[in-house]
């Protein structure tokens, strides 16, 4: 990203409301594997109640971005990280932060949907409370609650104590997001959740974002452009791990600034 | 490669779909033949081994047998003091051998850190697997018998065996909790959940049929070793039961070594007899561990 491009997009961030005061804020953020720089110094805002796609070729480091906002990435042996990432003006790299705490805050879901295979629906979605040792009273309302957010809840009522795998793709990966909901996170992270999936499910998952996206901050990486057209208010393109451009999704999809952004939405690599 | 010449180096498709041989060729149905006798052969010779030994001990395979103390007439000699002793030993080796292989495996699995120091202690663990037993029993009898002074006793003899377990039940629990994939764990970290509460509520009960099963597969091994406990000095005469961990003990395999190590040939009807009821136990494990893994494998699948 070029001074210019940068000042443009703090210009976009300054006249934009949503990102007057972002939910977060990364600075500067570098990621390795062991010696391979995969992120090479990226800054820029994510709006709160909105949702920002994270779109670029494959291996441009869309992955290890979304991994680095919940601290993820240092799960994996010999990853590191280095720069900022504010969670309402708070550093989550700083030391004395919990991660557990962080990641009960920021949500995870997967690109391919893992249930947890030994429990059934209800105790998929009440996982991320029973894991941390916590028996909530009104099990019936969260369990309902949280299926009812994910759009699921009318397909699985009336088979809750089925195991998690019995349910198609797109089902489980619908789980996955009301297991993530029924901790009632801040924000949402979305790993390319849809490219496991058939179309349809495709469709309803997206059906989902544009819901969740008025309660939630979500950001969602996608490779899948017409997706991050339809889903994401703010998009940022990511190539061979730095920032190319970030802005409103229509204005990077109408009149991107960069070349290589025009290049990319326009089919000519990628 | 001469690239003018029209030669083809691949023969030309046949269009017929029929061949002289039928379905499959000479060589495939040879080889086929030659895998087959190799898992005849072992096969053959093991059931020769038990219809042996049941044929020649089937006169003493009574329960009186099975509920005697040794005698030294053979009609009257039975197996009961051998019987306890194996199965007290083999309740104290799971005891020692099972919270220390699976913590150690634990360990080694999701919490050490790739390094020179932990790629060590993993090659010695496989190395410490195929140690012979006899070694273990001299080690135990330096170790356990003098040094801790515990004397010849049952909780000396699990020790020794635990020892001998130990490399065996590391090495199949770590194979199990691999069998947990890795989106597993981060679906638990993502959750909030720090690593304890993920290997406690996720990671264990995921590999739990996995680490039972290499738990009684190495027991069923463990009953049948007899040269450790003959190091550390189990008695090969028991008129009585074990009352404590330090009480004298024999074990199955020992009570045969005896008994067929015996000029008179009653005494052998009464080793193949024992034998068959060890080939009892042991099936017994096994097929536990067998029933145990398709019985998880259909809950998880």
């Amino acid at each position: 990203m070029t001074r210019v491009d940068r000042q443009r997009a703090e210009s976009e961030a300054g006249s934009s409301d949503a990102l007057a005061s972002p939910k977060m804020r990364v600075e500067d953020l570098r990621a390795w594997f062991g010696r391979s720089e995969v992120l090479r110094g990226i800054t820029m805002p994510v709006a709160e109640r909105r949702s920002t796609a994270i779109i670029g070729p494959s291996g441009c480091g869309k992955s290890t971005f979304i991994r680095c906002l919940n601290r993820m990435h240092e799960v994996v042996r010999g990853a590191r990280t280095s720069g900022r990432v504010l969670l309402d003006g708070e550093d989550i790299y700083e030391d004395g932060v919990n991660p557990v705490r962080l990641r009960q805050l920021v949500g995870m879901v997967f690109q391919k949907p893992n249930p947890f295979p030994m429990m059934s629906i209800r105790e998929n979605v009440l996982a991320g409370l029973r894991l941390q040792g916590i028996r909530p009273k009104n099990r019936d309302d969260l369990v309902e609650r949280a299926l009812r957010q994910a759009a699921l809840w009318d397909e699985v009522k009336d088979v809750l104590d089925r195991s998690g795998s019995s349910l198609s793709g797109g089902q489980q990966q619908r789980l996955c997001i009301a297991r993530a909901l029924a901790l009632e996170p801040e924000v949402l992270l979305m790993d390319e959740p849809c490219s496991a999936l058939d179309p349809i499910a495709t469709a309803k998952i997206e059906d989902l974002i544009h819901e969740l996206r008025k309660q939630y901050t979500v950001v969602i990486v996608t490779h899948n452009m017409q997706q991050a057209s339809r889903v994401a208010d703010y998009t940022a393109f990511l190539y061979l791990g730095e920032l190319v451009e970030f802005g409103r999704t229509d204005r990077i999809f109408t009149s991107p600034s960069d070349p290589r952004t025009e290049a990319y939405i326009t089919g000519r690599f990628g | 490669m001469n690239r003018a010449s029209p030669r083809r180096d691949v023969p030309p498709p046949t269009r017929l779909l029929k061949t002289p041989e039928g379905g499959a060729r000479a060589p495939e149905r040879v080889f086929e033949v030659i895998c087959l006798l190799a898992l005849m052969l072992p096969l053959l010779l093991l059931v020769v081994l038990i219809a042996q030994a049941f044929t020649d001990g089937r006169e003493r395979l009574t329960w009186e047998f099975l509920t005697s103390y040794p005698s030294r007439f053979a009609s009257q000699a039975g197996i009961l003091p051998a019987l306890v002793g194996s199965a007290c030993l083999m309740m104290l080796t799971a005891v020692i051998a099972i919270p220390i292989g699976v913590g150690a495996a634990l360990y080694l699995e999701e919490y050490a850190r790739e390094s020179r120091w932990t790629s060590f202690i993993e090659v010695n663990i496989s190395n410490l697997a195929g140690v012979p037993s006899i070694i273990y029993g001299l080690l135990g009898l330096e170790l356990f018998v003098r040094a801790m002074r515990m004397g010849r006793s049952l909780l000396a003899g699990a020790a020794t065996l635990s020892l001998l377990l130990l490399p065996m039940v590391i090495m199949a629990s770590r194979e199990a909790l691999r069998t947990v994939p890795q989106s597993t764990r981060e679906a638990c970290y993502a959750l909030g959940a720090d690593r304890w509460q993920t290997i406690r509520r996720v990671v264990l009960p995921m590999s739990l049929p996995g680490i039972l099963t290499g738990i009684i597969l190495s027991l069923a091994r463990a009953i049948g070793e007899t040269a450790p406990l003959i190091t550390i000095g189990a008695l090969t005469y028991v008129a009585f039961l074990p009352d404590s961990v330090y009480s004298p003990f024999t074990a199955l395999p020992i009570q045969i070594f005896n008994w067929i190590s015996r000029p008179q040939t009653d005494f052998h009807v009464n080793a193949a007899a024992g034998i068959v009821v060890l080939l009892a136990i042991m099936l017994v494990f096994n097929g536990a561990a067998i029933w145990l893994r398709s019985r998880f494998q259909r809950r998880f699948s």
